[in-house]
This record gives C-alpha cells, structure tokens and sequence, in this order.
C-alpha cells in the first residue's frame, strides 16, 4: 500500500514521458492529475489506518537494495505520524497544484505540456520517496531526485538564458549542500552502524548529549544540515532560491515553496534525537535560521518582482522553521512548515494568476488596481497574506506563535535575542507581504511607471538575467504586439503567455480560469483552517498536532511498540506548558500587534502615502541600493568562488593539467611509439635474401654461441 | 681409408659453396640449386659420420633429404615459373613487397 504513494506519480511520469508528445493536453494534463489525485487518496487511507491502528509506524519493504557486510539497506518506506503530515501536504498540495497547472501551462504546445506534467509527476514521486523513505540512502534518492526535478523546472524555458542560468545554479548549489549530507551520511554508518532512521536514533538516545566542543554526533549533525541548508535555502546556500522563480509560477509554488524547499527542516525532524544530542549544532541551526529569516525579510521589503518577494518571504519562512528546529521545538518547526504550505502555495498561485491575467507581468510597480478585476484572486491571495503576516485565528498565526513562544521560553543561549529578532522579522513579513497586495491590487493601474528597459536588471546584480524576454520571444511566437503601454511586457521578465487576446487585455486583465480558480479557494480555506489542528493550550486548544507528531522525534526500540515513553515524556511537558499560558498570551498579544503594525506600516507608506517612501528611499540611498542589491551576496559569490574557480579551472586544471599533463602523456607516448616505428619500420625490406642473411647469421651466431663458450 | 675429417671439410666447403649462392646470386633458378648444393653438402657430412660410426643411421636419414630435396624442388621450380609469371623477371630483388 505505501509503495502504491510514490509509484502512481511515477507511472504517471512514465506515460507522460514516453507517449506524452502523442497527447493531447486534456489527457496528458488528465493522467498528471489523476495519478497525483491517486496518490492523494491512498496517502489518506494509509494514514487513516496508520491512526486507528494505533501504531506509532508501518512498514513497507519493497526489495533488499543493498546488501554488504554490515551494510544493509532495503528500500523500505515508513509511515509514521511526522511522515502522514508531509505526505498529506504534499500530495494534497499537489494535487491542487497539478489541477492549476492544467490552466496556467494552457499556452504551451502539446509535447511541451506533457513534458511539465510528466516533470511534475516525477517531483511528486521523489517527494515522497524522500519523506517516506526509512533509511538515510532512500531518503537520499528522493533528495536527489526532486533535485533533478527542481533543476528541470527551473529550467522548463530553457530557451530562456536566464532561465537555464537559473536552473544550473539551483543545481550546482544544492550540490554542494548534498557533498555535505553525503559525508554526513558516512559519518553516522561509521559512528552507528546502521543507516536506519530509527536505529540510528535508539544507538543516538545510548549515548549521552554532546555538552559542548565537537564530538561525532555534533559534526554529523552539522554535515546533515550543511545538506539542509542547500536543499532548504538558508544561508549560505540560499541564493539559487530566488532565482528559481525563472521556473512556472505553479513549480515556484509547489517546490520552491510548499514542499521540496522544507525537505532540509523535514530532515533534521526525522534526525531530531540526533540533534537533540548536538547542542552545538543546534544553536548553530537556530542562529542560522534566525539570520536568514531577517536577512531574507529586508531584502522582500524593497524587491520588485511579484515572485521574488515571496521567494524572500519563503527563505524568511524556511529561516522560521529552522529556528524553530534549532530551540528544539521540533513540532513547532514541522506545524509551520504544514500551514506554509498552504499559504505560501496560496500565495504563490495568487501571483500566478496575476501574472497570468497580465500575460506575463511580473513587476509590481506595473500593476496596481486589479482589485476589481481579479476579485477571486484579490480576496484569496489577502486571505494567504493575512496568514502569512500572522494575523489572529488564521493558519500562520497559530504556527508562527508557536514557534516565536518556543523561542521565547528555551533553554539555549541567546534565546531571547533569537527572539527579538525572529518578532522583527515577523513585522518585515507583514510589511511586506501588504506592500505586495497594496501595490499589486490596490491603487491605480501602472502600466508604464518605470521605464522599460527594465531596471529591475540593475538590481538583479551581475546575475545572468540579461536577455530575458527575446529569448523567449521564440516561445511564444503567437504573443501579439499591441500598440500600447502593454506592449512593453515583450521586454520584461514575460515567459510568453501570448494570451491572443489581441488589445482587449489592456483593458480588463481577465480573471483566472476555474481550473486556477478552485485550487485558490481551497488552499485559502486551508489556509485559515489548517491552524486548527494546533490550537494552543493558551487559548484553550490542547495542541493535537504537536501530541501526534511527538512520537516521531523520539528514539523507539522497534517499530510501534513502546508507547509508554512518549506518553511519560509528554507529562511534565504539559505541565511546564500550563504553567507558561500567562507568558504565551502576553507573546501572543504581542505578536498580534507587531502583524497588525507591519500591515498598518505597509498600509501607510505604499497606499496612502507614496511620497513618504520614496523620500525615505532617497534619503536612505546606500541602504536601500544594498537591499535592493540583495547584500550583494550574488556578486560577493561571485568574485570570492565563482571566478576563483573559473581562473583556476582554466588556467591550471584545463589548461595545465588537463591539455599539458594528460594530454601531452598521452600525445606523447602516441609519439615515442610512432618515432620508434618509423625507425624499426626500416629493418623491414621485404628482401627475402636479406631475411635469409638474417637467419643465417642468426643461426651461426647461437652455433657459435654454444661452440666456444 | 680416407680419414673423416677430409670429408668433413669438403662439406664445409660445398656447404659454404651453397650457402654463398643463396645469397649472392640474383636468379632464383640458382639460388635453389644452390640450396641443393647446401642439402648434399648436409648429406656427405651424413654418410661419412655414419660409416665412420659404422650405423646405417646417416644413410636412412640421408634417403630421407633426398626424398625431401625432390619434393623441395617441385614445389619450389613451381612457384618460381609462377613469380615470373607474374613479374617476368627472376631476381629475387624484384620481390619485395611483403613488408610493413
């Protein structure tokens, strides 16, 4: 049964890859949809069973994958309470995903239809083999593949320069991330022998917490999380995160938001009690999340680009969410990264719409008053921003406070500036997320604010985003030409949604189709339910998701047995949980005010009173060009890594090593051999007397040889 | 009784005789009859060891070359009309183009 969850989006990818060009798109779009819709109901009869059974996991074992020695590695999936949630996200998230795209991606050719689909099946299917699998080589597996899969939809348009680039760097740096998991992985066979997630946290929770310095556990940790942050963008690897919104808006959705991106925080969930025995390492994780969520929130607040703004507010959230994996509040980190999923795919499809509507618009300060002609996509994308922004009794709001209280009352060292930061980043997070709807929906329509060449590029840095559009001018060839302010979207970031609504878009940006609609509705009714499963004890809930994930992050002898620990555990947690309500809704209060200023803040200076921030703009000019430059953190990679590697790679690998050394040996044998031939070649006359001659002296010479020796 | 060694030694020099014309003589015709001279030059050296010794040794062994020596020359007359068939000439310098 729990093989059946990764194999229906597989078959799915196969249909689509191989006889895919053959399709039509209702059909190829159909069997994409139908096998993650599958997936998403065996998913939920899985887990259904798994709770009423009462077991705290299941096992499916499909074949032994490797057997040597003491390695031993079946490729087996398991479902317990940590990996229902995930695989419920992500198959649920998915499908709705699955069922936009089917709208969004109407433009493309036939082939090129089947294509995204058949990807987007293969990234589900990976998806879950990374979260189900039992062991750290198929969790491996599955982390590579929604890799690959991420670098494929990147890359989608790949005529696109930009686009590419884009891909390659997403690639190249969670690379480096994965080296780190590899040798962590290595580290943790040496160190437990086992590569079982389950045992390696029963040989974990043996040994004692590693109190301070570096022990095995602490550098395995920190080796798993340097793979963390690749795959889930935190410093310093987040920096393929944003330009990956060169993929389909639907793909930023449902990979560089929802779901791939929250594989590093879903990991080190799956590991906690071997994090749990590396302080080191989590403050280490904690410190790093909290920087990058305030350094990825700064730079949100000034982007242009609708998708690069919640690119940010995603690295923000990520930085959430490691934060909170980092005080280890293990459930908080994994309830946030649930109702993220819901609000930022909201989100994110929200912005779909938009640009979908605008035929390929994607910089803010060009929209402005589509309130009322995108009114399904106004009230959900402010129902996700709401979310986001944690206003009071919507999703992100029970998660975030979560998280910002379990900060609050740890027992790790800088707690409270963690804290402090964390309620600052939580402001730039409302203040920017209304910045987006107030200049995005709000207001006067823009079309032409800035000038078209785009500054946008400047700000982009030195990053490949040179010949966006033109390039994709081959794409869309249909893409009309109005004469108006419009036309200019043929030189902004437009990927080709050649609508051939003629002019008449320039008057009405249509609202989305039903098939874009409907997964926007649904995920903003998830988006203010989802919270609801973890209504905290200070406001009267009993905190039911974080009870039903526990288990997963402690150490189990054997599968589903043992439920006496847990519910020890769990005791004096309670306890200590109802002695802190009267803080928690102090916080709590606080927290709500802090979203309800961001919204206030961004409701002041970009609606009511634009030549406030302008000025502030201006009279702030170093620190805004350092924002809007983001850090200048592409450029400072570039000149400290990237070149370095490139003149190294040229002037000594390529050209020293490989053309002098490798290629001179080998040219150079060829030659000694050749030079040597062409000598002996002359011993060779084809004179048969002078072969007799040699014969003869031969034989006299062995004749004398024996005579007078 | 004439001793062994003049027979030995006149060997020698038929057999020097032969060996000398197979590498000197630039007609193929020669250089088998040459190699003829060689082969008798062999025999002699067999039949006077072999009374020497006083066994029919040598003599069985020289019928032997004999009969090999006939058949030699068949095949060989052979592919010389056969080579100047081919090149119409019977130098072996001609034929050189088994090389490389």
């Amino acid at each position: 049964m729990l093989l059946l969850i990764p194999l229906l989006p597989f078959v799915g990818f196969l249909i689509n890859a191989f006889l895919g060009r053959r399709l039509a798109k209702s059909v190829s779009g159909g069997i994409a949809c139908l096998a993650i819709i599958g997936s998403f109901v065996v998913s939920v009869i899985s887990v259904l069973s798994l709770v009423s059974s009462g077991a705290l996991s299941a096992d499916a074992t499909a074949f032994d994958w490797m057997s040597s020695g003491d390695l031993q590695i079946p490729l087996r999936f398991r479902l317990d309470h940590l990996a229902s949630l995930m695989i419920l996200v992500v198959t649920g998230i998915g499908s709705l995903i699955h069922i936009y795209s089917t709208g969004y991606m109407h433009e493309e050719t036939d082939p090129e239809y089947a294509r995204y689909f058949s990807y987007l099946n293969l990234f589900a299917a990976f998806m879950l083999v990374l979260v189900l699998g039992a062991n750290f080589p198929v969790m491996f597996v599955g982390w590579e593949g929604v890799g690959l899969c991420s670098y494929l939809l990147i890359g989608f348009w790949f005529r696109k320069t930009s686009a590419a680039d884009a891909g390659k760097k997403a690639f190249v740096v969670n690379r480096i991330g994965d080296f780190g998991f590899i040798l962590g992985m290595l580290l943790v066979f040496v160190t437990f022998g086992t590569l079982d997630f389950q045992e390696v946290a029963a040989a974990a929770a043996q040994r004692a917490p590693e109190a301070a310095g570096w022990g095995v556990m602490t550098i395995a940790s920190l080796l798993l999380f340097i793979g963390a942050t690749g795959k889930s963008a935190q410093i310093p690897l987040y920096v393929w995160l944003p330009d990956a919104m060169e993929g389909p808006t639907p793909v930023s959705a449902l990979i560089h938001a929802a779901t791939m991106v929250t594989a590093g925080v879903y990991m080190i969930g799956r590991n906690a009690v071997l994090f749990e025995h590396a302080p080191t390492t989590l403050a280490i994780v904690a410190a790093i999340g909290v920087a990058t969520a305030l350094m990825a929130g700064t730079i949100g607040l000034v982007q242009n680009d609708i998708k690069r703004v919640l690119a940010y507010s995603t690295v923000s959230q990520l930085g959430y969410m490691f934060l909170a994996m980092g005080v280890g509040a293990y459930a908080a980190g994994i309830f946030h990264l649930y109702t993220h999923a819901f609000f930022k795919a909201l989100l994110f499809l929200g912005s779909g719409a938009v640009i979908h509507a605008l035929a390929g618009e994607q910089d803010i300060r060009n929209m402005g008053g589509l309130k009322k002609y995108l009114p399904i996509t106004y009230w959900t994308f402010v129902v996700g921003a709401l979310a986001i922004a944690g206003f009071p009794l919507l999703s992100g709001f029970f998660s975030k406070d979560e998280i910002l209280f379990r900060t609050f009352t740890a027992h790790t060292p800088g707690h409270l500036l963690f804290y402090a930061i964390a309620i600052v980043t939580s402001l730039l997070t409302a203040t920017y997320m209304f910045r987006l709807v107030f200049l995005t929906f709000h207001g006067e329509r823009r079309h032409d604010a800035p000038a078209p060449e785009h500054p946008n590029e400047e700000e982009g840095g030195a990053d490949a985003h040179g010949g966006h559009a033109p390039a994709h001018a081959a794409h869309a060839p249909s893409q009309p030409l109005v004469a108006s302010g419009f036309s200019r979207k043929d030189d902004s970031d437009g990927h080709g949604h050649g609508h051939g609504h003629g002019g008449a878009h320039d008057h009405a940006p249509h609202e989305a189709p039903w098939s874009m609609a409907i997964p926007l509705i649904l995920l903003a009714v998830g988006s203010v339910v989802a919270g609801y499963v973890g209504v905290p004890h200070a406001l009267g809930g009993n905190n039911r998701i974080e009870s039903f994930l526990e288990p997963s992050f402690e150490a189990h002898a054997a599968a589903g047995h043992e439920t006496a620990a847990p519910a020890a555990a769990e005791a004096p947690q309670a306890e200590a949980a109802h002695a802190d309500e009267g803080t928690e809704r102090t916080l709590m209060a606080l927290s709500v005010g802090i979203a309800l200023a961001g919204i206030g803040l961004a409701w002041y200076f970009w609606l009511a009173n634009r030549k406030v921030v302008e000025g502030l703009a201006g009279s702030l000019a170093p620190v805004h060009r350092l924002l809007l430059n983001k850090y200048y953190v592409d450029e400072l990679y570039d000149a400290a890594i990237v070149q370095p590697i490139k003149k190294i790679s040229t002037g000594a690998l390529w050209k020293g090593v490989d053309a002098g050394l490798i290629d001179g040996t080998v040219n150079g044998v060829g030659l000694v051999v050749s030079g040597a031939s062409t000598g002996l070649r002359r011993l060779q006359t084809g004179s048969i007397r002078t072969y007799a001659f040699a014969l003869f002296a031969g034989a006299i010479s062995i004749l004398a040889y024996y005579l007078f020796s | 009784m004439v001793p062994l060694n003049y027979y030995l030694i006149l060997s020698g020099i038929l057999f020097s005789i032969g060996t000398a014309g197979v590498f000197l003589r630039r007609n193929l015709i020669t250089v088998l009859l040459s190699v003829e001279i060689m082969l008798n030059a062999v025999n002699l050296s067999f039949v006077a060891i072999g009374r020497y010794l006083g066994s029919v040794d040598g003599q069985i062994i020289t019928f032997f070359v004999m009969t090999v020596a006939a058949a030699e020359a068949a095949v060989g007359l052979a592919l010389v009309i056969a080579l100047f068939r081919h090149r119409e000439t019977l130098s072996p310098d001609a034929y050189t183009s088994l090389k490389w």
